[in-house]
């Protein structure tokens, strides 16, 4: 049975999604017809410029926020990286201590970087555990904000929607404890856009990374929202774009696709949200009754609504997704490796799960054409599924 | 109707390249899968988690070839983290025989355990009907296709390549899914296979014999992970006269050896004694911790014991107390010699056999496969226990 790419049941939107043929509609004209550089005076690039003068217009209306705030990137590593480079280095010219705040639970691009800070600019990590749904408690961000250094800069960096667990935190509430110790806060939405408004003005936020590809755009482009008041210093450093916060020649077809795309999911919000959690009630109610030794990761209600995540044990996530691509049904895991070597997913290990199931991560995201019966279809073929990656295991050894 | 399906091992190599090609030509549903297998740079279970640098046959680089390959054959490509158990049957088998005084051959045991026990289930966990892999060697099923009666493994088309000696460990229940497309072919002509086929002609990466050495230094592996077998002790002269099979008697000691492991039966060079005569290696006596030699017409011998047969057909070609002529081949690179192989009544281990060449040979080596041929069909093997003068 081959399965060709349009009759997969693609669960993996937290991954990426498929290009909403809209926003390509919109893009195709800056490849080939506007290409201009957006920086030359001549007709072309004030053509490319117009186009991203709209587009950051768009976004700016969407995040509630003056359109100068908003700085294009390559996407939403690049967005992290940006938030936490730029007012280390800030810091780091101004002879002023650095600190920066966040949590076990991060997406690499945060985790990563905050890591290289520390080992390259001085910057003093402090790091917050999370609950079991992986949410940190606001009493304990409280009280690492505590004995702040003297004239320092502290950033405290909290994900929105996470990733491979599908939690929602409150970064609203972050935010507001971050300001009361004087500290900024950045938060990591890359995940959020397709479900959940962000308003900066409302929850308060400093800076926050936006990622095209995971609400329906082209992969390759993002951005990142950064208040005035954040003291930041250029961590891609060139020409003069982007007002000195991040150089390179403007990505015109990924900038027009990203106000796109940001506008179709603002239309399509509240209609989907309701839609998915449904389905993802159906699926996780259905997958915890037939399989036994499995569990939901993360919030079972605050969360993605599309975002369904299960840990089984005694399961080997590549072998098991195997068996689901066999099936059809694209779908992944925080640990699952393609080139065999199998690491605990340290997400797992970070919510207290021991190393019987640390490999055995599922993730299941769906989407705006995920349907009710491609729902019945993993239902029907994911405890099988799991049984006979479970015998393998014990078949032989 | 849907075709068979066949999960094909690849390993970015020629050899299970044109397999893979062979079978998507000939219409089967194939699936291409790799084992990431433990190896010593790869391990990153004590190590740093780093990235590993070694580019063997386990490795990411190889990955990235066969992927391509199926890639161009638009098959479905997995790969299966096999780490853990190779390293807690294979790697512990090979460490623990060569610790116990025998000469292991890690292949038979991965054949036996681990590409025909381990990937054929998760091969037929995917409805597959068979494995097939890219060895130098042929299964004959019954041409009538009566499903009860014996698959038989033969050896490969090209004499030079033959591969049946690591596959004699297959039983019946394992061979019936075995497939061996290029068995049927010699190397020249798969490599023509390949070039029509437009696949990566240049091999690369011939298969190793210990995969899992980051060096192929055994030597080296054996001092790291088992310092206790590689203590230093007595090389002993065998006395001429003594005529049976073990080693006892009087002997006298004329030096000091290294480590058992670095020797090997029928050596001469590299022993580091002075005597009238030449001196080789005869055997060791692990008890001891004493390394056997002796002059040159000590050496050789034309009886062994094997254990833990094999009978591909599922029983002995005879019965206990009778006899057969026979080829047999006592390692992977040895040229079968003609014998006489009598079945022995099984113990503990299963089966055994008694093996007496027309000959006597000089490197009879316990832990290696003996393996028994009748013309090109290959009967079945043993593992050497013993050998007898």
């Amino acid at each position: 049975m081959t399965h060709h790419n349009s009759d997969v049941i693609y669960l993996d939107h937290s991954a990426t999604t498929p290009l909403d043929p809209r926003v390509l509609a919109a893009m195709l004209p800056y490849f080939t017809e506007d290409y201009g550089n957006s920086m030359a005076l001549h007709r072309l690039g004030r053509s490319a410029e117009r186009a991203i003068d709209t587009a950051r217009d768009s976004i700016a209306r969407e995040l509630n926020c003056e359109p100068h705030n908003i700085v294009f990137t390559s996407g939403g590593s690049e967005s992290d990286n940006l938030a936490l480079r730029g007012p280390a280095q800030f810091a780091r010219t101004h002879d002023r201590p650095f600190t920066l705040i966040t949590s076990t639970l991060e997406h690499h691009a945060i985790s990563a970087t905050a890591r290289q800070l520390g080992n390259t600019l001085g910057a003093a990590l402090r790091i917050l555990s999370a609950d079991r749904y992986g949410r940190v408690d606001p009493d304990d961000l409280r009280a690492t904000l505590h004995n702040l250094p003297e004239n320092g800069i502290a950033l405290v960096t909290l994900i929105h929607t996470h990733n491979e667990i599908g939690t929602r935190n409150p970064i609203a509430d972050y935010a507001a404890i971050a300001h009361e110790y004087g500290a900024l806060f950045h938060s990591d939405t890359v995940q959020s856009p397709a479900y959940d408004k962000l308003d900066v003005q409302a929850l308060g936020v400093d800076m926050l990374s936006l990622s095209s590809h995971k609400f329906y755009g082209p992969k390759g482009s993002g951005a990142l929202y950064i208040a005035d008041r954040v003291p930041y210093m250029s961590a891609q450093t060139g020409a003069k774009h982007e007002d000195y916060r991040r150089a390179g020649t403007h990505n015109t077809p990924g900038i027009v696709g990203t106000a796109k795309a940001l506008e179709l999911v603002a239309e399509t919000r509240s209609e989907i949200g309701p839609r998915l959690t449904i389905l993802r009630e159906k699926l996780v109610a259905a997958v915890l009754d037939r399989v036994p030794d499995a569990a939901l990761t993360g919030d079972p209600v605050d969360r993605l609504p599309g975002h369904v995540s299960f840990v089984f044990r005694d399961v080997n996530s590549s072998t098991l997704l195997m068996h689901l691509d066999q099936h059809g049904i694209a779908a992944s895991s925080g640990s699952a490796c393609k080139v065999g070597n199998e690491q605990p997913s340290a997400i797992l290990a970070a919510l207290g799960y021991g190393p019987e199931w640390t490999r055995g991560g599922l993730r299941l995201t769906m989407g705006q054409h995920t349907t009710a019966a491609q729902i019945d279809r993993v239902i029907d073929v994911l405890p099988d599924a799991v049984a006979t990656v479970r015998r393998l295991r014990t078949l032989s050894f | 109707m849907s075709q068979p399906r066949v999960v094909v091992a690849m390993s970015g190599g020629v050899d299970s390249s044109v397999t893979a090609a062979l079978l998507v030509q000939q219409g089967y549903d194939v699936i291409g899968m790799m084992m990431r297998l433990w190896s010593e740079n790869c391990d990153t279970e004590g190590g740093s988690g780093g990235p590993v640098t070694s580019n063997r046959c386990c490795t990411p680089d190889q990955m990235a070839d066969a992927r391509r390959i199926a890639d161009q054959l638009g098959i479905p490509f997995y790969v299966i983290d096999t780490q853990d158990v190779f390293r807690r049957t294979i790697v512990q088998f090979f460490t623990d025989r060569y610790a116990a005084g025998d000469t292991p051959n890690p292949c038979l045991e991965c054949n036996r355990h681990i590409r025909f026990e381990w990937l054929l289930n998760h091969a037929l966990a995917l409805d597959a009907n068979f494995l097939a892999t890219g060895h130098y060697a042929r299964v004959q099923r019954d041409p009538a296709g009566d499903p009860a009666s014996p698959v038989r493994l033969l050896r490969g088309l090209d004499p030079g390549k033959d591969q049946s000696y690591v596959l004699s460990v297959l039983t019946q229940d394992k061979l019936r899914h075995a497939m061996f497309p290029i068995g049927e072919y010699e190397k020249p002509r798969v490599r023509e296979l390949a070039a029509e086929f437009g696949l990566p002609v240049a091999s690369k990466h011939d298969s190793q014999d210990l995969c899992f050495l980051a060096d192929g230094d055994y030597r080296r592996f054996l001092r790291e992970h088992i310092p206790a077998a590689m203590q230093p002790g007595p090389i002993l002269l065998r006395d001429h006269a003594q005529t049976d099979g073990e080693f006892i008697g009087e002997f006298t000691e004329l030096g000091q050896h290294t480590g058992l492991p670095n020797y090997t039966i029928g050596q001469r060079k590299g022993l580091g004694l002075s005597y009238h005569e030449p001196l080789y290696v005869l055997g060791s006596d692990p008890a001891r911790n004493a390394l056997i030699v002796g002059p040159r017409e000590m050496l050789g011998a034309n009886t062994l014991i094997a254990e833990r047969m094999n009978w591909i057909a599922g029983s002995p070609p005879v019965a206990e107390g009778e006899s057969l002529r026979a080829d047999v081949q006592i390692r992977y690179t040895a040229q079968a010699a003609p014998a006489t192989v009598f079945p022995l009544p099984p113990d503990e281990h299963g089966d055994r056999m008694r093996v007496v060449f027309d000959e006597p040979l000089r490197d009879i080596t316990p832990g290696q496969g003996a393996v028994v041929y009748v013309d090109d069909e290959c009967l079945g093997g043993g593992i050497i226990a013993r050998v007898e003068r």
